[in-house]
């Protein structure tokens, strides 16, 4: 594989006496999407968010083992969380911009950075705006509520609040399952867009999605990762019989 | 023909109606009441010698005075000082409450703060005069420390208790997907709380200011007894005053039946009443706005 951006060496999960991730090896290469998909409670939600430890929200979570992010060990508790987050964004299953104006929104993590400079924000919201596909449809009523957008149009603008503060990896939590067939074809248009730019983490339980956005897949099972490789391979010559049965449906 | 369970199904619809009814009744009632007996008073009295002087007396030889201004700006300013304490202090442990303590810690507070509000508030004014009274007198280095500062923290601490939960309950309300995705930009939680959370949740905060406000503005034996009781417009936070409230509940009962005086204590009244009625008609014009949009 080329350039790895992300390495998972040996990494288990427990959520108090359960052990939610397995032995997990994995290695993410630079600009390219890579799917997670697994049947529901496989797993993969739970690999993506400790790829920015939003486990640290949860108490009872216990993360062992190494996960790299170039040459920054994630895990290690002297890493600032924050810094992390700065550099792996994410987008969830939910839109959920805050209940801001579309302006604020994607100012937010500027101003957090410490950006104060208007004009550089403004200039940055644009931007932002443009790399999602959204900045055609709301540049004349940047102060509107995002609230009130369409879920397509809020998704988008997650996307443009998450590449705001300029991070290497984007993460995005089934970011279509809550959207219209339209609005899904938008966002995986701007995924190929941004993977020139970003490291994309996608999890999703739609299999054409899938296929039609990543360069690699991962299909995982009860905690593992049971196969992993180029998406033609997982889908069309799949090693393993779960993965066969999985990607041609017999269960899910 | 009426069956029998029809009948009685009709008899317990209207009995309750009628209770419902009863309830609006009383309140218009009271309000009918204040309103014809304050009206008597202005035969005799201008509004604008009422709202505008300050000087109340009514028992003067020669001519009564009776101007309501010292005592309309009193209960102002207690009930503000009240809330400038009340209000980040409500708030602030509304969110510690909901966002920081650990599930057993909001077991044993909420209680107790909710217990807060079973003192009785004759009690609260005798914790003024014994306790708060001295400790200010020493702090300033006054003569009495029975003033307006000594109101406004006794009220502060029995607003608090409507303040904390309607503040806490809005809180909450907050979805999480708010906060996750400001920790996904890399803030803290107190980041978090600041620029996303208490934003999110604004109208439910005024919500809760005003519903304090109204729970503070009516207070009586408190202020009563704590205040020092002088009926002269207050230069500041540490000059005696005498509330609209303390006024009425000290004159009624000496005041003679059918006299201007006795009907200008309903004029007080109805300005009071007038006070909270907006009050509380703006807190919950701004709730129902806040429930409508779940947050």
């Amino acid at each position: 594989m080329e350039n790895i951006k992300i390495a998972i060496r040996d990494f288990n999960l427990h959520f108090g006496s359960k052990h939610v991730l397995k032995n997990i090896n994995i290695e993410f290469p630079a600009n390219k999407i890579v799917a997670l998909i697994g049947p529901s409670g496989c797993g993969k939600s739970t690999l993506l968010r400790s790829l920015n430890r939003m486990h640290d929200l949860s108490p009872d979570a216990r993360l062992e083992g190494d996960i790299l992010l170039e040459d920054l060990h994630l895990l290690h508790p002297r890493t600032d969380v924050v810094a992390i987050r700065r550099k792996v964004g994410m987008v969830f299953q939910r839109p959920n911009p805050f209940p801001k104006s579309i302006y604020e929104n994607v100012a937010y993590g500027l101003r957090l950075t410490g950006t104060h400079n208007e004009a550089d924000i403004r200039a940055r919201v644009e931007s932002c705006l443009q790399q999602s596909y959204i900045w055609e449809e709301t540049k004349d009523e940047l102060q509107k509520s995002a609230l009130q957008l369409s879920g397509g149009q809020q998704q988008r603008l997650c996307i443009a609040r998450a590449i705001a503060v300029e991070p290497e990896v984007i993460l995005l939590d089934e970011p279509c399952s809550a959207l219209d067939p339209i609005s899904t074809a938008k966002i995986e248009d701007l995924l190929l867009e941004l993977k020139n730019r970003y490291t994309i983490v996608i999890v999703t339980h739609n299999m054409q999605q899938a296929q039609r956005v990543a360069d690699f897949t991962a299909f995982m099972y009860l905690g593992e990762v049971i196969e992993y490789g180029p998406t033609d391979q997982i889908f069309n010559h799949p090693q393993q019989m779960l993965t066969r049965n999985y990607v041609e449906g017999h269960f899910g | 023909m009426m069956n029998r369970r029809t009948f009685w199904d009709r008899f317990y619809h209207r009995l309750f109606a009628f209770a419902a009814g009863l309830c609006v009744l009383v309140l218009l009632g009271i309000f009918g009441m204040l309103l014809l007996n304050g009206f008597r008073f202005f035969e005799s009295v201008s509004l604008w010698s009422f709202l505008g002087s300050s000087n109340w007396n009514p028992s003067a030889w020669g001519k009564a005075t009776y101007g309501m201004g010292a005592m309309l700006w009193s209960t102002l300013l207690v009930s503000l000082g009240a809330m400038v304490l009340a209000v980040p202090l409500g708030i602030g442990t509304a969110a510690y409450l909901s966002e920081v303590a650990p599930g057993w810690v909001r077991d044993w507070i909420k209680p107790a703060i909710e217990l807060l509000a079973a003192v009785p508030s004759v009690v609260v004014g005798f914790i003024g005069i014994v306790v708060i009274a001295p400790i200010i007198s020493r702090i300033f280095g006054l003569s009495n420390g029975l003033n307006a500062l000594n109101g406004s923290i006794l009220l502060a601490v029995m607003a608090l208790p409507t303040i904390i939960s309607v503040a806490e309950e809005a809180i909450r309300s907050v979805p999480n997907t708010y906060k996750e995705g400001a920790y996904a930009l890399g803030a803290n939680s107190w980041t978090t709380l600041m620029t996303v959370t208490l934003p999110a949740c604004t109208s439910g905060l005024i919500a809760a200011t005003m519903l304090g406000m109204g729970r503070v503005i009516g207070e009586t034996m408190t202020v009563l007894m704590a205040t020092g009781n002088a009926n002269a417009m207050p230069h500041g936070f540490f000059d005696p005053v005498r509330t609209i409230t303390a006024t009425v509940a000290i004159e009624m009962g000496e005041v003679p039946y059918g006299t201007t005086h006795f009907y200008g204590l309903y004029a007080l009244g109805a300005v009071l009443f007038l006070i909270t009625l907006i009050i509380n008609l703006l807190a919950e014009s701004i709730a129902a706005k806040f429930r409508k949009q779940g947050r």
